[in-house]
C-alpha cells in the first residue's frame, strides 16, 4: 500500500472516529527531533487518544495510556511490527525479528533466551570489567580535556566495551552504529531518513548477519551464549543467529544514546551534577532518570489485533497506534516537575526503556554501562562546561546528539 | 485494604497501606519506602525489589514464575528459601497483614 493511499484511507471511512482529536504534528519531522517536547505537550492535553493526520495513526502520550498499551501485547500486537510498516500488508524490509516483532507465545521463548543471556547474574560477570574501561575512559579524556562528548565519550566508551562483551571480530565493527541507526530509522515511517538508510544498508546487513553466525563470535561473549541455548534446544540453530542479531541492533546506539543524555543533562544542570559529586552513589539513578528525562528511544507502534476500547474510544482492528515514550516520561499527571532533571527522584516506573513483556530485554547492560560511566564522571570531574554548538542527530526513533563539545576539568 | 509490615535491615518496622490489587512493590514505591527500588517497574526484569517473606506467611502467596525464580538467583543480597521479587506478590485481601523483611542491598 502506498503512502499516499494509505492518508486517503485514513481521512475517508478509516480515518478518527468522532471524538478523536486530529492533529497534523509530525513527530518524524526536524522540527519533531529538534525539540519534542512543546509537541509532546500538544498531544498529551488533547487527549489520552488523538489520531495523527500527516500518518493515519493513532497516538498516545500519556503516560496510563501509554502504559496500558504496552502492557496488553495481545491486544496491541508487535508480530505486525513496532514501526508505521504493517507486516499484515508489506514485507518487512529484513527478516522478522523474533522477539521484537513477535507475540506470545512465540516470543515468550526466545525471550526467555535473552533475559538469561542478560540476567543480574551475567551483569556480575561484566561488571568489574566495563568499570575499569570506564574509569581509563575518563582518565584519557581529562588528559584531553576538551572533546566532543558524543564521539569521544558516548559513542567511545560502548564501542570499548560491548563489542568485546559480545564476542564480536575487531574487523568491520565500524558498522555496528550505522546498522543500528538504520534499524530505528527502519521503524519511522517512508520518510527519507528511512528511505537513504535502507538504500545504503546492503554492507552494514551483510555485516551483521556474518557475525551473528556462531563461528564468527568469541567464546564466553554473550553472542556465544546465544548459541549455547541452541544446543540445549531452547531455541533452534537457525534461531540463535537472529537473536544475536536482536542484540546487535538494540545494544549499542541504545546505550550510547542514553549515556550521551546523561552527560548532556550533567553539562546542563551544575547543580544535579554537583549532587551527584557528592554522592557517587546516585550515579545510577542519574542515568536513569536521564533516560527518564531524554528518552533516547522516544516512539514504539503497535497493531490492533481486534476492536478495542481505549480512553473511551472504539479503536478497529488492524490499526497502528503510536506510543509517545518521551511524552508519557513527561507527562505531568504521572511526575512532579516533570520537566526538571533530579538526580534522586524516584524513577521506578518510567517507560523509557518500555514496559511489559517487550521492556527492553538488555536494561541491565544498559544500567551497568551508564552507572560506571556516571560513577568515574563524579569520582573524577569537577566541571563540565559547554563549548562549544550542539548539534542534534536525526533518527526516527532514536533521539541523541550528533556533536556535544565539552571541556572537563579534574576533580 | 490490606497492609503490609516491611522491617527493615536495622530491625525497624514500617507499616505500609496498600491498594486493593497493588503489588506489594507498588505499594512500597507509592509510599517512598526505601529498600525497594524497582528498576524495572515491576515486569519481573530486574530483582531489585527483593525481599524475604516472613515463613507464616510464605505458603500463602502466590506460585513462583520462572523469571522470578531465574532473577533471584542474581539478586544484589543472598537469595534465601523465603526469597521473592515484591513486584509479583500482589496484594489481594487475604494477604491484610503480609510481613515482608528486606534484604541490606538490592545492587
Amino acid at each position: 500500500m502506498s503512502v499516499t493511499s494509505r492518508i486517503d484511507a485514513a481521512t475517508s471511512e478509516q480515518g478518527a472516529p468522532a471524538g478523536v482529536p486530529r492533529l497534523d504534528v509530525d513527530p518524524f519531522s526536524t522540527e519533531f527531533f529538534e525539540d519534542p517536547h512543546p509537541i509532546h505537550e500538544v498531544l498529551r492535553e488533547a487527549g489520552p487518544l488523538v489520531w495523527l493526520d500527516k500518518w493515519g495513526v493513532y497516538g498516545v502520550a500519556r503516560y496510563a495510556e501509554v502504559h496500558a498499551v504496552l502492557n496488553d501485547p495481545l491486544t496491541f500486537c508487535s508480530s505486525r511490527g513496532v514501526g508505521l510498516s504493517d507486516f499484515a500488508k508489506e514485507k518487512p524490509w529484513r527478516p522478522q525479528s523474533i522477539i521484537l516483532e513477535a507475540d506470545p507465545p512465540a516470543h515468550t521463548r526466545t525471550r526467555a533466551v535473552l533475559a538469561q543471556v542478560l540476567s543480574p547474574t551475567a551483569m556480575k560477570g561484566v561488571r568489574e570489567h566495563f568499570t575499569a574501561m570506564a574509569a581509563a575512559k575518563v582518565d584519557e579524556l581529562l588528559a584531553r580535556g576538551s572533546f566532543d562528548a558524543v564521539a569521544d565519550l558516548a559513542e567511545a566508551y560502548p564501542l570499548s566495551v560491548f563489542p568485546d562483551a559480545m564476542g564480536l571480530k575487531r574487523e568491520g565493527r565500524e558498522n555496528l552504529l550505522p546498522y543500528a541507526s538504520l534499524v530505528f530509522n527502519s521503524f519511522g515511517p517512508p520518510n527519507q531518513l528511512r528511505q537513504e538508510a535502507i538504500e545504503r544498508s546492503a554492507p552494514h546487513q551483510a555485516y551483521v548477519a556474518a557475525q551473528c553466525q556462531r563461528e564468527n563470535l568469541a567464546p564466553g561473549g554473550f553472542g556465544a551464549c546465544v548459541h549455547a541455548r541452541a544446543d540445549a534446544a531452547d531455541i533452534t540453530p537457525e534461531e540463535a543467529p537472529l537473536l544475536v542479531r536482536s542484540l546487535l541492533s538494540a545494544g549499542l546506539d541504545t546505550t550510547v544514546n542514553g549515556i550521551g543524555a546523561a552527560v548532556y543533562c550533567l553539562a546542563r544542570f551544575p547543580d544535579q551534577f554537583a549532587r551527584l559529586r557528592s554522592d557517587p552513589t546516585l550515579a545510577r539513578n542519574a542515568f536513569e532518570e536521564a533516560i527518564r528525562y531524554e528518552s533516547p528511544v522516544q516512539t514504539f507502534f503497535r497493531t490492533t489485533t481486534r476492536e478495542v476500547e481505549l480512553a473511551g474510544h472504539r479503536i478497529g482492528e488492524g490499526e497502528k497506534v503510536l506510543m509517545f515514550l518521551g511524552a508519557a516520561n513527561r507527562d505531568p499527571r504521572r511526575w512532579e516537575n516533570p520537566d526538571s532533571y533530579d538526580v534522586t527522584r524516584r524513577t521506578s516506573g518510567h517507560v523509557g526503556f518500555g514496559s511489559g513483556i517487550h521492556m527492553c530485554v538488555g536494561q541491565l547492560l544498559a544500567r551497568v554501562e551508564g552507572e560506571v560511566m556516571l560513577a568515574a564522571i563524579a569520582h573524577k570531574v569537577a566541571s563540565i562546561q559547554i563549548t562549544g554548538p550542539v548539534k542534534r542527530r536525526y533518527n526516527n526513533t532514536l533521539r541523541g546528539l550528533e556533536s556535544l563539545p565539552i571541556t572537563i576539568s579534574p576533580a | 485494604m490490606p497492609s503490609i509490615i516491611f522491617i527493615h535491615p536495622d530491625g525497624s518496622r514500617q507499616q505500609i497501606e496498600a491498594s486493593a490489587g497493588e503489588s506489594a512493590m507498588q505499594a512500597a514505591t507509592r509510599n517512598d519506602l526505601s529498600g525497594i527500588l524497582a528498576e524495572c517497574g515491576g515486569n519481573a526484569m530486574c530483582a531489585t525489589c527483593h525481599v524475604y517473606v516472613d515463613e507464616a506467611w510464605l505458603a500463602r502467596l502466590p506460585a513462583m514464575g520462572g523469571a522470578e525464580d531465574a532473577l533471584l538467583d542474581g539478586a544484589a543480597a543472598e537469595r534465601q528459601a523465603n526469597s521473592r521479587l515484591s513486584c509479583q506478590i500482589n496484594l489481594a485481601a487475604d494477604l491484610d497483614g503480609l510481613v515482608l523483611r528486606l534484604p541490606d542491598r538490592q545492587l
